[in-house]
């Protein structure tokens, strides 16, 4: 049986409190659901790509590229909305991706939509179980066999098209 | 007893001397005051063997024996010990300091489970979504049915069956994984990496019958589908489970993918 070394509270009643200071779990579900709101990671812990490897990183670029696919979508829908002021209201907007800012968000944009095209792929093939491995007993050190080089693979070669991709739309913007 | 502490590589040894690191605990009561978390240094000696337990349990022992923190079995068992170690969920039992390679070890409460104080947390939720998703074998008839000849019969698995959900029932409830998961640390309502593979260990069963009802149970909006194969759950299991593995073959079998046992899912 587990035991808490803790000194014996003489606080008042809280939420997720008993009337000794003393936790009560379920006692209170909202104070408990409180209480655990007051410790959740929240969005830093959800990103944290320092502490778990390759496959938190893929997993904070596919959301922060989702995110920026999203607003390039919904810039996209307002910047064609132009063609309603005509030819000259049309060319106007368009000159603005013709900057350097311009072909720099473009080529960001580019490199955006090839990593989560393919690591998009890859997620979709996990979750319907294809390549994360077959249950087996573990051994020690216990390395997951879900976390296995089939979806490394996968995850550096979204990288390294996307970098190309992006290094490719440049040289096409620039005229290199 | 707060002193400086100190950053960068763990020192190395020298003949004759003892090595120590600054352990930085994280001191909070939430009964008394939910604002304040505050750090208490302590220098604390360490050999080759020692754990993070150990060296917390030499606090209590000879500097601050206010220190709140769960444990039992020391040696990776009863799963009481877990909490965020350097930033990363460990079993304090399970984790020598010697390996942690630093001069300064802060322990903190397991991130995404409510404080009770200082290191200790309540698993409420964790136990509570475990009971979601109904962990035992759902069916109507018992083994003291299938008595012939005066014996009580076992119901027959082949060691094949076995293997399909084996390595899932080594879980022994840490919440590491729940503390690890990037879902869990947004969203209060998600079933959580724990309970997702539990359910898979017993559709992988083939001695279930209850497939149907536990599906429904986790095919909800805050159920499976918020797993988005991270890995970082599998990533910190101190026993080898892999709940990633079992939510995505959980995720495929439900998919129609395969997976999941070949048992009858009728009752």
């Amino acid at each position: 049986m587990a035991s808490v070394d803790q000194e014996e509270g003489n606080a008042g009643v809280e939420a997720g409190t008993d009337s000794q200071g003393r936790y009560d779990g379920a006692g209170s579900d909202s104070g408990a659901r409180a209480a655990a709101d007051g410790n959740r990671a929240g969005i830093g812990g959800m990103a944290n790509p320092g502490k778990y490897g390759i496959e938190r990183v893929a997993y904070w670029l596919m959301r922060l590229t989702g995110l920026g696919l999203l607003a390039y979508f919904i810039g996209h829908i307002y910047e064609t909305s132009s063609i309603l002021q005509g030819k000259m209201g049309w060319d106007e907007f368009l000159a603005i991706t013709q900057t350097t800012e311009g072909h720099i968000l473009l080529a960001i944009v580019i490199g955006m939509c090839v990593f989560h095209t393919v690591n998009g792929i890859r997620v979709m093939l996990g979750h319907g179980g294809v390549g994360v491995g077959r249950a087996a007993r573990p051994d020690y050190p216990y390395v997951p066999a879900s976390q296995n080089y089939r979806h490394k693979l996968g995850i550096y070669t979204a990288i390294v098209l996307a970098a190309i991709a992006m290094m490719y739309g440049l040289a096409v913007m620039f005229g290199v | 007893m707060a002193l400086q502490a100190a950053s960068g590589p763990a020192p190395a040894q020298r003949p004759g001397t003892q090595r120590s690191i600054t352990l930085r605990i994280a001191r909070s009561n939430p009964a008394h005051d939910r604002s304040t978390v505050g750090f208490d240094d302590f220098e604390v000696p360490y050999e080759k063997w020692t754990t993070v337990l150990d060296a917390i349990l030499e606090v209590k022992k000879r500097l601050d024996h206010s220190v709140a923190v769960r444990y039992s079995c020391r040696q990776a068992t009863c799963g009481s010990c877990g909490m965020m170690i350097n930033g990363r969920p460990g079993l304090a039992c399970f984790t020598k300091i010697d390996e942690l390679n630093s001069s300064v070890v802060t322990v903190e409460p397991l991130q995404n489970f409510p404080v009770i104080r200082d290191l200790a947390v309540g698993f409420d939720s964790l136990f509570e979504n475990h009971r979601e998703v109904k962990p035992y074998l759902d069916r109507d008839d018992t083994e003291l049915d299938n008595i012939a000849d005066g014996e009580l019969k076992e119901y027959p698995q082949s060691p094949e069956e076995l293997e399909q959900y084996i390595q899932f029932a080594n879980c022994i409830k840490c919440g590491l994984c729940n503390a690890a998961c990037p879902t869990m640390a947004t969203d209060s309502s998600f079933l959580g990496p724990q309970a997702l593979a539990q359910a898979y260990r017993y559709v992988g069963d083939s001695r279930d019958r209850g497939k149907d009802s536990r599906l429904k149970v986790i095919d909800d909006s805050h159920g499976i589908w918020r797993c988005h194969f991270a890995g970082s759950c599998s990533q910190v299991c101190p026993k080898g489970v892999d709940p990633a593995m079992g939510i995505q073959m959980l995720r495929g079998y439900m998919l129609g993918f395969g997976g999941g046992s070949s048992g009858n899912n009728q009752k």
